[in-house]
């Protein structure tokens, strides 16, 4: 071969390693990206006075006097809004019959949506949901409230052979001619005002019990869940995981019982992991009953199981990379051999059955199958530790997956599902760097 | 006599010291084996030897590659049982008792006769940790004692000018000929009988290698040791008996400037002067 079509040979080949990992990177960015956009405006966002009004009354937070300055103020924008309906609501008295049941039905319409954007109007009874006793807690989700306020969607149906079209027609169409027409563009106009919107950083997102199936509060039950579930797990799997590691790689030899017990562990890491979640249910609480139902010890026991073949590959493999030679010399020192692999083996094979306790540990941390049955429910409080061990408990994983499907108006919460998709996404992350440097400083002390 | 033979001759003129002359028969021997044999499986690795390892000298053994010279060794302090398949014949005994008996203790085997291998193996710890290993393993405690044996080991391995303030610093750091030594300390700081050594000296360079023959030297006035060495000239340097090993039989065992210089056997005689091997 000349020397010219080898260089350009080598030269195309490291370009695709270049190609492909350029891709990746790529990849991990689209993904990550959006994830990162979106998950973020649950932590900072423009709150309206509704939610200043919200954590003073339901957490006492926020300085009082200010904020009571605050909703008099918006009160006071507010009342003109509320006078205009009682005003047409006079009015509607003085209309024909057949007219005024058509008008009623549009301004009951009418003051729902005005009650969703501002609150339950002045001198109604409270409302019995907490979500209904507030408005409008996030200016982002107060300016869509306001499209359904001022538009009505109508559907075109004129075309047989496809879908009906949306149309969005003015609401205030309903109303000409009478004394609610102006509440429409006062409204439009004045509903910053009404609201007070503020850029705010909501950091106790994190830390914030949940209210009302997540339409107010943070997610720190399901954060809290999720510790408890992979801290557990790792607390089960690695001892039984290293022991056993340390087991097949220094004592266990050949043989077929051995072989077959390797090919197990093998086809155990092959295993579905709702297939555990349903191993779990079985063995866990039905027949040994762990607990009466669902709790945090059940689904630590069946991740533990999910991902002990991983810890005992990963670890048996670092046992086996530590050189024979110092065993040898360990040996030839007159140390037995549970002091050989206490004193040398595993120190020496520390970094490599680190990684993959805490790799396992960002498989423990996402994992949604094994808990579904084992320890997770969608609603909750934080749980303490002695409770860990009968109650279930809300986790990341599960919650964002039972948001996405079971919840009934995920629509007006999405910033909590894609806080939580954050979150879960940070925590691997810090797991998997808190790996990568901890192996990192091991090795460094181990080389010298 | 050829050119070899004669550069032979001279380095052991210049080896450092009065060579003590074996006063044969009139010690008990430390180390005896009698037909014995190693077996991997079913290729018999040493065969049949029979030979007399005498207190507080330095015996070599010396062979072609894959001669069962290391194997030997290695039987001396049981490292061979690590070797699956692994089974001995005849005897092989330390102060008469046969260490293949049953009811030997591996590890009490295992203090008396330390070991330094052919690569520097320290453990990745401080240097302090590597020669406080073996007195941990054996139950003491106590630091100001560890201290001591640490130092009087470096000390005696030549090696605690070079450390003495760097006890604490990892001995993956130190240079090949230093963790040779240090494993060397470490061996000692066991308090060991016997010191087997399998071709110590093979991977450093001639200065280290220097250090490491003269340390030999020092150490045989208090220890029992037996070298394996690939390097004739090393042998003639700093042994005081010769064994000559060849395909897993004893061709010749004896003092050595008589082996060197005398030798008995035409086999010996051509191995030495580099017809072969």
């Amino acid at each position: 071969m000349r020397l010219s079509t080898r260089k350009l040979l080598d030269r195309s080949f490291s370009g695709l390693g270049v190609f492909a990992i350029l891709l990746m990177v790529g990849a991990l960015l689209v993904l990550l990206a959006p994830i990162a956009a979106r998950g973020s405006r649950a932590f900072v966002f423009r709150a309206t006075v509704e939610h200043r009004q919200f954590m003073l009354e339901e957490s006492g937070r926020g300085d009082h006097d200010a904020i009571d300055a605050e909703i008099r103020a918006a009160a006071e924008v507010r009342r003109k809004a509320y006078d205009m309906i009682a005003r047409f609501e006079e009015e509607l008295e003085a209309a024909g019959r057949s007219e005024r049941r058509e008008l009623r039905r549009s301004l009951r319409e009418v003051k729902d949506h005005l009650a969703g954007l501002l609150g339950p109007a002045p001198g109604n009874a409270r409302p019995v949901l907490l979500r209904d006793q507030y408005g409008q807690t996030r200016w982002d989700r107060a300016l869509v409230g306001l499209g359904d306020f001022l538009y009505v969607t109508e559907y075109d149906y004129s075309d047989p052979s496809g879908m009906g079209r949306p149309l969005l027609v003015p609401r205030v169409d309903g109303f000409r001619g009478t004394s609610l027409e102006p509440l429409f563009a006062y409204v439009e106009q004045n509903l910053e005002r009404m609201l007070r919107p503020r850029l705010t950083f909501y950091w106790r997102f994190l830390f914030d019990e949940g209210r009302d199936a997540h339409f107010f509060g943070g997610i720190w039950p399901a954060v809290l869940g999720t510790l408890y579930l992979t801290i557990g797990t790792m607390l089960i799997a690695a001892p039984v995981g290293i022991a056993s590691a340390v087991y097949l790689a220094e004592f266990a030899g050949e043989g077929w019982l051995i072989s077959l017990i390797r090919t197990c562990i093998g086809t155990l890491a092959g295993v579905p992991s709702i297939v555990f979640g349903l191993f779990g249910l079985a063995f866990f609480i039905n027949t040994l009953g762990v607990s009466d139902s669902k709790s945090v010890l059940a689904g630590c026991l069946t991740l533990a199981v999910l991902v002990l073949p991983t810890v005992i590959r990963a670890s048996e493999e670092a046992i086996l990379a530590v050189p024979k030679t110092y065993k040898e010399a360990s040996l030839s020192l007159g140390a037995g051999q549970g002091s050989t692999v206490l004193r040398v083996i595993l120190p020496a094979a520390l970094p490599g059955i680190l990684t993959s306790v805490i790799i396992s540990m960002g498989r423990a941390a996402g994992e949604t199958a094994p808990i579904i049955f084992t320890a997770a429910v969608s609603l909750g409080r934080p749980l303490s530790l002695r409770q860990t061990l009968s109650q279930p408990t809300p986790a990341l994983p599960w919650n964002i997956y039972n948001l996405c499907t079971e919840h009934e108006a995920v629509d007006q919460i999405r910033h909590v599902q894609y806080g939580m998709v954050l979150t879960l996404v940070l925590l691997v992350l810090l797991l998997n760097l808190a790996a990568i440097l901890l192996r990192a400083r091991l090795a460094r002390r181990l080389a010298g | 006599m050829n050119g070899v033979t004669v550069e032979l001759a001279s380095s052991l003129a210049e080896r450092q010291g009065p060579a003590p002359e074996p006063k044969d028969r009139l010690e008990e021997p430390v180390i005896t084996a009698e037909e014995f044999s190693v077996f991997y499986g079913d290729n018999e690795a040493v065969k049949r030897v029979s030979l007399d390892v005498p207190p507080r000298r330095v015996t070599a053994i010396i062979g072609p590659s894959g001669c069962g010279k290391s194997t030997f060794l290695r039987a001396v302090n049981r490292m061979n049982d690590l070797i699956p398949g692994c089974r001995t014949e005849g005897l092989l005994a330390l102060e008469g008792q046969d260490l293949n008996a049953p009811g030997v203790d591996v590890v009490t085997l295992r203090r008396v006769v330390g070991m330094v291998f052919q690569k520097p193996n320290p453990f990745p710890k401080s240097v302090f940790d590597n020669v406080a290993f073996g007195p941990r393993i054996h139950g003491v405690r106590g630091k100001p004692e560890l201290t001591e044996t640490v130092e009087v080991s470096l000390r005696r391995a030549g090696l605690w000018e070079e450390v003495a303030d760097r006890l604490s610093h990892n001995a993956m750091a130190l240079s090949g000929g230093q963790q040779q030594r240090l494993c060397i300390a470490r061996a000692l700081a066991v308090d060991p009988e016997i010191l087997l050594m399998d071709e110590p000296a093979s991977a450093l360079d001639p200065r280290s290698t220097a250090r490491i023959e003269d340390l030999i030297g020092e150490l045989r006035a208090d220890y029992t040791i037996v070298i394996v060495t690939h390097n004739m000239q090393q042998a003639a340097r700093v042994s005081d008996l010769t064994a000559f090993l060849y395909e897993g039989r004893l061709v010749e065992f004896g003092p050595t400037d008589q082996l060197f210089t005398k030798p008995r056997q035409k086999q010996t005689e051509d191995y030495i002067t580099g017809r072969f091997g």
